[in-house]
């Protein structure tokens, strides 16, 4: 898109894509994974798309391609805890120095963290990442309808167990 | 729809951003990833980029010559894989400032000229030669480097000194006695003429 670079063959020096990407990416990382693992899962995220950096197509869009990369770390993630024997759904009670929010927003967390792995996937591409259904269809597989529905019943979810979701939610 | 995507931000995530990204910076130096690490530093005459590779220091840049827009041209000319990771830049930082406090007269850093090609390279290369408190003309320049009819190319390749202040352009002046252009500004070099001829 124009905007990447305002050109043919000029590429952004990587620390603007980081400047422009790395709060979405943190986000993304955050429902998927909840607060504990999202930072390793950003660095990961980060440091594999500075490696790839220089082939990326000039026009391609870059925070699907982060979101695409961050997809591919966090599944990783999901996978280790499933092997280990350990409870895995438990969200730490007392935030640590770095990125938790607010202590009031503990539930909106317990909310997120208890929703299908898929509804998670596909809120936080489409409602975090600004994903379309059908580019969501292709990371999680399945049909874009099949995105689309994991979405909203991912929110309809939300809605239920997290009372935030209807009384103060953010502007659309 | 009330879900947005800031429905999902932390009022931490500046904090947690800005630590997020020095660690990558420290990572990305350990996997030999860092093809371009930069700073920003204030000076007497303005802010100052400070640019390096591997290999050294590779850019110093004014105010007046836009720093997005170097940060664009080593993108395109280095390596895209560039960071604001200030560590690689300590030394330059330190010596930059003693300079300014007029607590050095040599520049001792690691250089990478791979900015300037030909004949520009082979004139930076011999500035360091002109002594700090000293000047020269461009044309004494011009036969400094055996080329003594190269006045012109001598300017050109002081206004396209990648390494201004470390590599010293701003001691060549015209014959005429006036400052003379330069690539921070005339306002710069008098500046950096008048700290070295009062110490």
């Amino acid at each position: 898109m124009m905007t990447q670079g305002g050109g043919m063959g000029i590429k952004l020096p990587f620390e603007k894509v980081v400047e422009q990407h790395g709060g979405t990416v943190l986000r993304v990382c955050r429902v998927i994974l909840g607060v504990h693992d999202a930072q390793d899962a950003w660095s990961e995220t980060f440091l594999a798309a500075m490696r790839a950096y220089p082939d990326l197509p000039d026009d391609a869009n870059a925070e699907a391609w982060l979101v695409t990369i961050a997809h591919r770390k966090a599944i990783d993630v999901l996978r280790a805890r499933k092997r280990q024997p350990a409870p895995v759904e438990q969200l730490p009670e007392a935030p640590s120095s770095l990125g938790v929010p607010g202590a009031e927003d503990g539930d909106l967390w317990h909310a997120v963290a208890a929703l299908p792995e898929k509804q998670r996937q596909a809120v936080a591409y489409h409602y975090v990442a600004g994903l379309a259904y059908a580019e969501i269809a292709g990371l999680l597989g399945g049909t874009t309808d099949a995105a689309r529905r994991a979405a909203a019943d991912g929110i309809k979810n939300l809605r239920k167990n997290y009372q935030g979701a209807t009384t103060e939610g953010a502007p659309s | 729809m009330n879900i947005s995507p800031d429905y999902f931000a932390s009022p931490a995530d500046p904090d947690t951003l800005d630590e997020l990204k020095r660690r990558l910076g420290l990572a990305a130096e350990a996997e030999g990833l860092l093809d371009v690490a930069y700073t920003t530093v204030d000076s007497p005459v303005g802010s100052l980029l400070l640019a390096a590779t591997p290999k050294g220091l590779v850019r110093v840049a004014y105010d007046i010559e836009d720093h997005d827009r170097v940060l664009d041209t080593l993108a395109q000319r280095v390596s895209p894989r560039v960071l604001r990771a200030p560590k690689r830049l300590d030394a330059a930082a330190r010596e930059l400032d003693e300079y300014f406090s007029r607590r050095r007269r040599v520049f001792d850093l690691p250089l990478d000229l791979s900015l300037s090609k030909g004949f520009r390279q082979l004139v930076q290369r011999h500035l360091p030669e002109i002594g700090y408190g000293q000047t020269r003309t461009y044309g004494q320049v011009a036969q400094l480097v055996g080329n003594p009819k190269a006045v012109r190319a001598v300017g050109t390749a002081c206004a396209t000194n990648p390494l201004p202040l470390v590599v010293p352009c701003h001691r060549v002046l015209p014959a005429n006695g006036t400052p003379g252009r330069y690539v921070g500004g005339p306002a710069a070099k008098v500046t950096l003429l008048t700290l070295e001829a009062a110490a």
